[in-house]
């Protein structure tokens, strides 16, 4: 059993379609912790104590967001500025993260052939994500191939959704097939390398 | 009755008229009242006024001054003083002593009357120089510590004098003189608790009154003063203080110590008080008008038949016995290391006698010490240094002080780095109170609940007793040097008057005001406040939010639509602000009318739209693109 957090961070809730599905799928897999930054910080005053022990407290780190402008929301940005501190994170002594698991879960307005070299983004969407992945490596942390939905704009969330919650309880109960996973650019809904129980 | 008015009368006017010219001119309020006191002469000289004997009652004055000398100076000042007011204050005494006594012994003199008189002009003015230095705003400089430790120790100094000069008496004057009148000056009256007692036993009573001076001071004085404070009535309070300081004075008194060190000490022992600034702002009228009835008897019994007489070989003295004070005065400063323009400040301040010296003359007659025909003579040398002092001052702002002030930049005498005052500090202005404290900052709380301030006391903030919106008293809690007002009073108008009045006394302070509602805001708008807040809006949208939560709403959300309902708020706010008219009734004033109306009616369409354009502007913001921009994006990159 690995201990999973899942933090959901969207700052419009009330007009989400595709994250706050995802976010009402996952109450009900069992055995996870689940926060909701926003709701949790909504004047941005990051307890930067509770949070790192949060941290200490889990294996699997799940930051669940919608992509914003190529990137995270701005609370997730400032979580990760304050939390992940230098002597926690990474530099002497941090070391707090070290052999735990980072799991970016995205949705996407654009479609997924606008996210190629020679799409209309001009880039695949792991490039816009390499500062995640770095991160994670200064900290010592395997870093997952994000679970994706592209096209977010029309899509149904439904099986995004249901596929979601698939993923954490196969983090949960270690049925993720890592090696399957690591050698793939990302994770879908349809291409989840889970042994199934 | 109608002889005091007619003196009262002459004395007030003398000062009226003299002190502001003087000041005009540059030359000092106590040159001011002596000129004045010089001026009347003639008259009371026609109406046969005892001007020696309105001098005695003067005096208090003096003993006043170190009343408040003393609120300045908190016990660890004192102490950190000491090595100055014990070895600067000490060699001054006995070096000039010595150095007078000598001249008097070359002047052909017995020994013993060089002795007393080297003792009586080593003293000098403590009245002329700390009223000068104050006015003149030097007293924080190293100059105007070190003489300020050199007065301190004078004062103290002379009650070993008053038991030393007896001593001293010439055998073929005792027949005459003795027992006289040695104990109708400041010290020692009529009246004595000591007269008759052993050695032990006069010192017993002397320590026991010091003690009840200082015990009084720690332990009775809060409970009383608040049970009068209680009474919310000023001048009760006033004649509490004044109660307090003549008491004081009248023990001492009664002990055969000097009234001056006993007030002196009490103020040491209030300094920490709540009470402090409220008693300074009460005393200081009556110190300020006794000091000026003071310089103006001096000036007054100045023997102008004696001094046109001799006026070479007095005027003489006078100028060697300041040069001698000065020389002393200026070798001391070497070996304590003042630098230059303090150096000179001690010397040139500190070089004349002193109105002590008027006591002890007295005391040396009255013990058959000084033959009557060097008295007299004496009085006239000890006025005319006085009289010379402002001159010397005058030499050291004008001669000195450019020089130094080019040279060294001053830095002991620049006003502490400044702090806040909080006026009222009740629910409002206590937790502005804690958050300055928290973030270090130094602050001054003034409030006229008594027991609300014992409480702030227990937790060691630094708060004082008293109506925040008399302006007396905050100029007694600093208000020239503080950087920031917080006005937390309750009373609308009050705090609409105080902004009002400091923003036109002190524009330099920054003012943040507490408002009652929206008609106060604009009052205070009005009168000049930086920042108005208004007391219960913040905590109101506060619970709005929590509101909103409960209701279910995502916490985000709920502060997002919390801070747009502010924005709006304080848009419309700001908006009908100018059209405010202070002395106009609201619904007398047509274009504000107008205004609040069509705000009002927007606000109301916007509840009937569930929200409507507000809600939309608040929701403004994450609105993702539409798949058709995707699609056109798509088709424009080919
Ligand atoms: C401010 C903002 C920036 C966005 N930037 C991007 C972007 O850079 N790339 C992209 O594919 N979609 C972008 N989108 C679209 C969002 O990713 C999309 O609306 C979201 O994933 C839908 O999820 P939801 O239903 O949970 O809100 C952006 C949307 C917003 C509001």
């Amino acid at each position: 059993m690995a201990r999973i957090i899942q933090y959901f961070a969207h700052p419009g809730v009330s007009a989400s379609r595709i994250n706050a599905a995802l976010w009402r799928t996952t109450e009900g897999v069992d055995g996870i912790t689940r926060v909701d930054l926003y709701a949790a910080y909504p004047r941005y005053d990051i307890d930067i104590d509770a949070e790192q022990q949060r941290l200490r407290d889990h294996d699997v780190i799940v930051l669940q967001f919608p992509l914003f402008w190529y990137s995270c929301p701005a609370l997730v940005k400032e979580w990760i500025d304050l939390v992940w501190e230098h002597g926690f994170a990474y530099g002497q002594g941090g070391t707090a993260l070290r052999g735990k698991t980072l799991l970016l879960a995205i949705s996407a307005g654009g479609p997924q052939d606008a996210y190629r070299p020679d799409g209309y983004q001009h880039h695949d969407l792991r490039s816009f994500l390499t500062p995640f992945e770095q991160t994670a490596r200064l900290s010592g942390m395997d870093f997952l191939p994000p679970y994706v939905l592209y096209g977010a704009l029309r899509a149904d969330p439904a099986a995004h959704a249901t596929g979601f919650a698939r993923l954490l309880a196969a983090l949960r109960d270690d049925r993720l097939d890592r090696d399957a996973a690591m050698g793939l650019p990302i994770l879908t809904h349809d291409t989840l390398p889970i042994a199934e129980a | 009755m109608s002889e005091f008015l007619l003196l009262a009368f002459l004395f007030l006017v003398g000062g009226v008229v003299a002190v502001p010219i003087a000041t005009r001119l540059g030359l000092g309020s106590v040159l001011g009242y002596l000129l004045a006191g010089i001026a009347l002469s003639p008259l009371l000289a026609l109406l046969h006024v005892d001007v020696i004997a309105i001098q005695h009652f003067a005096e208090f004055g003096v003993v006043m001054m170190l009343f408040l000398v003393g609120l300045e100076l908190q016990p660890q000042t004192l102490w950190a003083m000491r090595a100055r007011l014990l070895g600067l204050g000490g060699l001054q005494v006995v070096l000039t002593t010595a150095l007078l006594a000598a001249g008097m012994l070359a002047l052909g003199q017995d020994w013993r009357i060089g002795v007393a008189v080297g003792l009586i002009l080593s003293l000098s003015s403590t009245a002329i120089v700390l009223q000068t230095l104050s006015e003149k705003g030097l007293m924080r400089s190293d100059g105007g510590q070190a003489s300020f430790s050199v007065l301190l120790f004078q004062d103290i100094a002379v009650i070993p004098m008053l038991a030393l000069i007896p001593l001293l008496a010439l055998p073929d004057l005792a027949g005459h003189g003795a027992g006289g009148h040695g104990g109708d000056a400041a010290h020692g009256s009529s009246l004595s608790l000591v007269e008759g007692l052993a050695g032990w036993q006069v010192a017993l009573v002397t320590v026991t009154a010091i003690g009840l001076v200082i015990a009084g001071g720690m332990f009775l004085t809060r409970p009383a003063f608040r049970f009068i404070a209680a009474a919310r009535l000023r001048e009760i309070f006033v004649a509490t203080a004044l109660l307090f300081v003549i008491g004081i004075a009248l023990l001492m008194t009664l002990v055969g110590l000097s009234p001056a060190l006993g007030t002196f000490l009490a103020g040491v022992v209030l300094a920490n008080s709540e009470y402090r600034h409220e008693l300074e702002s009460d005393i200081d009228p009556f110190r300020g008008l006794l000091l000026g009835l003071f310089f103006m008897t001096v000036g007054a019994s100045i023997d102008f038949g004696l001094l046109a007489a001799e006026t070479l070989p007095i005027l003489g003295l006078a100028l060697a016995v300041m040069a001698i004070k000065g020389g002393v005065l200026l070798l001391l400063a070497r070996i304590f290391r003042l630098r230059g323009g303090d150096a000179w400040l001690l010397g040139l301040g500190l070089a004349q006698a002193g109105e002590f010296g008027f006591v002890l003359i007295a005391f040396a007659i009255g013990a058959a010490v000084l033959p009557p025909d060097i008295a007299p003579r004496l009085t006239l040398v000890v006025t005319l240094s006085m009289l010379l002092t402002p001159a010397l001052f005058i030499a050291y702002d004008r001669l000195i002080r450019p020089r130094f002030d080019r040279e060294e930049p001053r830095e002991a005498d620049a006003p502490e780095p400044g702090h806040v005052i909080i006026a009222g500090h009740g629910r409002f202005g206590g937790i502005v109170n804690r958050m300055l404290l928290a973030a270090g900052h130094e602050t001054t709380v003034l409030d006229h609940s008594a027991a609300q301030l014992d409480l702030l006391r227990a937790f060691g903030v630094r708060a004082f007793y008293g109506d925040a919106t008399r302006a007396d008293l905050l100029e007694a809690a600093g208000i020239a040097e503080a950087r920031l007002l917080v006005v937390a009073i309750d009373d609308p108008a009050q705090a609409t008057a105080l902004v009002r009045r400091i923003r036109h006394e002190h524009p330099r302070v920054h003012i943040v005001a507490r408002a009652r509602d929206r008609r106060h805001v604009y009052e205070l708008y009005a009168a000049g406040a930086h920042d108005i807040i208004r007391e219960t809006f913040d905590s109101s949208v506060r619970a709005g939010r929590s509101a909103y939560e409960a209701l279910g709403m995502h916490p985000f959300e709920a502060e997002r639509l919390a801070r747009a309902f502010t924005t709006d708020d304080r848009r419309a706010l700001a908006e009908l602000a100018p059209l405010f008219d202070p002395d106009l009734p609201e619904q007398q004033n047509p274009a504000y009318r107008a205004r609040a109306r069509e705000l009002m009616e927007a606000q109301t369409e916007a509840l009937r739209h569930r929200g409507g354009s507000f809600r939309e502007r608040s929701e403004r913001g994450w609105t993702p693109p539409t798949p058709r921009d995707q699609d056109i994006a798509a088709e424009s990159e080919g």
